[in-house]
C-alpha cells in the first residue's frame, strides 16, 4: 500500500513528467493558453494514459516477453496506443456525444504524444505490477494536469502584464515553466 | 531464421488484429454525420486557433451544418471562406442576417462624469476591477480600448474616451462583445439602424446625475413607438428588433438622445 502512495507522489510531484523528465511539452505549450482547453485536454491525457498503460502492461507481460521479442516494445507500443485512442474516440463518439464534444478535440492530438508513450515505457522498465502501473499511469497524467492547469493560469495572468516585447508569447512561456521547474525541485526531498 | 520471422509474424498479426478491430469498430460505431460537416472542414483554414468560439475548425463546422452559426464564423478566413461555407450549406443560409457589434454607450469624456482619475494600465479588465472603474455610472465604456486591441479588423475606434465600431468593417467575430468587462457590446441585426446606447440599470435620477445621455427611463419611446417595438425593463428601454422597421420616431423623441442611430454618418442614407 505504501509502495503504491509513494508512485503516487512520486510522479505527480517529484518526478513530475513535464516539470521533471520534460515529456509532453508540445501540449503543455500549446493548449495552456486558456484555462477552458487545459483541462480538457488534461483529462483527455489523463482517460488515454491510464488505458494506454494497463493495455500496454498486458501486452508486454503477455505477448512481448513471453516470445523474448522485448526489442519491439516501442513500436509495438506506438501501434497499440494510436490504435487504441482511435478505437476510444470512435466508441465515444457513439455512447457519449457529450463527453465526445468535451474530449473529442483533443483525443486525435494525443494518438502518440511522448508523455503516454512515456510512460508506458519508463512503467515496464520500472517493473510495477499491474496496480502500481495503473497507479503511476494516473499519477503521471494528474501531474501533466496539474502542470498544465498551473501553466493556463499564470498564462491568463501572463497576457495582462507588461512584457518586454521580444519575450512576448512563447519566450516568456518557456522562462516560466523552467521557473516552475525549478521550483518543482523543490519536491525531490518528499519521497 | 526464427529471428526474422518471430518478430515479422507477432507485429503483423498485432496490427492486423488492430486492424480488423477498427474496422468492426467503425461499423458498430458508426454514427451518422452530415455529409455538409465533412466539405465544412474542408473549406475551413483547419488552424484550430478557437477564434469563432468553437473548439477548433471542427466545431465550427458542426455548428455551421446545424445552422448555429453565422456563414462568416471565421474570422481567419474571412470573406472567402465564408462565400465557400455559404455555396456548401445552399441559399437559405444566404439569408442569415447579417449582424454587427455595437457599443452601447455615448458617455464619453464630456458627457459623463469620473469617480476618480485613472492612471493605470491601459486595460478596461483591470480598470474595472478598481471599484467598477472610473466612471461615475458602473455600466459605462471605460474607454481603455481592450476592444479596440482585440479587434482583427481594426473596426473599433476610441474617441473621446468611447469606442466607437465601424459597422461595414464589423465581421461580427465577437471577439469584442467577449472581452469587454462591462458587457456593453451587443450584437443587433447590420439591417435596423436604432439602438437604446445605454445599458444603466440605476434609477432615472442617479443616471441624470453621472451621464447627460444615459436612460432616465422615461418611456417615452415605449409610448411613442408606433410599432410597439419597445419594451422596459430594469429601467432601460429595450428595442425588440423584429419589430423595429426604422421609422426614427424613438430618435426624434428620446429627450436625453440615449437613444441614437449606430453611426452618425449614416443619417443620409436612411429612407424616413
Amino acid at each position: 500500500m505504501s509502495s503504491i502512495f509513494t508512485i503516487l507522489i512520486s510522479t505527480i510531484l517529484v518526478n513530475n513528467y513535464v516539470f521533471a523528465k520534460f515529456l509532453g511539452i508540445c501540449p503543455f505549450l500549446g493548449v495552456s493558453g486558456k484555462m477552458e482547453t487545459a483541462t480538457g485536454m488534461g483529462v483527455a491525457v489523463t482517460f488515454v494514459t491510464t488505458l494506454a498503460g494497463i493495455v500496454t502492461y498486458i501486452l508486454q507481460k503477455y505477448v512481448l516477453d513471453s516470445l523474448g521479442l522485448g526489442y519491439l516494445q516501442t513500436i509495438v507500443f506506438i501501434l497499440v496506443i494510436a490504435s487504441l485512442v482511435q478505437f476510444v474516440e470512435m466508441a465515444i463518439k457513439k455512447m457519449s456525444p457529450t463527453l465526445y464534444n468535451a474530449l473529442g478535440v483533443y483525443l486525435p492530438l494525443i494518438t502518440t504524444n511522448c508523455i503516454v508513450l512515456g510512460v508506458s515505457i519508463l512503467n515496464i522498465q520500472e517493473g510495477y505490477t499491474l496496480i502500481e502501473t495503473i497507479t503511476s499511469s494516473v499519477g503521471a497524467a494528474l501531474g501533466f494536469f496539474l502542470a498544465l492547469v498551473l501553466m493556463a493560469g499564470l498564462r491568463e495572468k501572463l497576457e495582462l502584464a507588461d512584457i518586454p516585447e521580444a519575450l512576448e508569447g512563447f519566450p516568456i512561456t518557456l522562462i516560466a515553466t523552467g521557473l516552475m521547474s525549478i521550483a518543482f525541485s523543490g519536491f525531490a526531498g518528499l519521497v | 531464421m526464427t529471428d526474422i520471422i518471430n518478430p515479422v509474424l507477432v507485429l503483423g498479426s498485432l496490427a492486423a488484429a488492430f486492424g480488423v478491430i477498427l474496422a468492426i469498430a467503425s461499423k458498430v460505431f458508426f454514427v451518422p454525420t452530415d455529409p455538409k460537416v465533412a466539405q465544412l472542414q474542408n473549406v475551413l483554414p483547419g488552424a484550430n486557433c478557437g477564434a469563432c468560439g468553437y473548439p477548433g475548425c471542427s466545431g465550427l463546422a458542426n455548428a455551421l451544418a446545424a445552422g448555429k452559426a453565422p456563414v462568416n464564423a471565421c474570422s481567419i478566413g474571412g470573406q472567402k471562406v465564408a462565400d465557400l461555407v455559404a455555396d456548401i450549406l445552399g441559399a437559405d443560409s444566404a439569408d442569415i442576417d447579417k449582424e454587427v457589434a455595437v457599443v452601447l454607450c455615448q458617455g464619453d469624456c464630456d458627457k459623463a462624469k469620473d469617480k476618480y482619475i485613472y492612471e493605470g494600465i491601459q486595460d478596461c479588465r483591470i480598470s474595472d476591477k478598481l471599484s467598477d472603474g472610473q466612471k461615475s455610472c458602473s455600466y459605462g465604456c471605460l474607454g481603455c480600448g481592450t476592444c479596440r486591441d482585440v479587434c482583427q479588423f481594426d473596426a473599433i475606434d476610441m474617441i473621446n474616451g468611447i469606442a466607437y465600431i465601424d459597422r461595414e468593417k464589423c465581421t461580427a467575430c465577437r471577439k469584442c462583445v467577449e472581452v469587454c468587462p462591462k458587457h456593453i457590446i451587443e450584437m443587433v441585426p447590420y439591417d435596423n439602424h436604432v439602438a437604446v446606447k445605454c445599458k444603466s440599470e440605476d434609477p432615472g435620477k442617479v443616471v441624470r446625475g453621472n451621464c447627460e445621455i444615459g436612460c432616465i427611463g422615461c418611456k417615452i419611446c415605449v409610448k411613442n413607438c408606433p410599432e410597439d417595438a419597445f419594451s422596459f425593463e430594469n429601467n432601460l428601454a429595450k428595442i425588440n428588433y423584429e419589430k423595429c422597421t426604422n421609422c426614427l420616431v424613438c430618435v426624434e423623441k428620446c429627450p436625453t438622445k440615449c437613444i441614437n442611430l449606430m453611426v452618425e454618418e449614416e443619417s443620409d442614407n436612411i429612407a424616413i
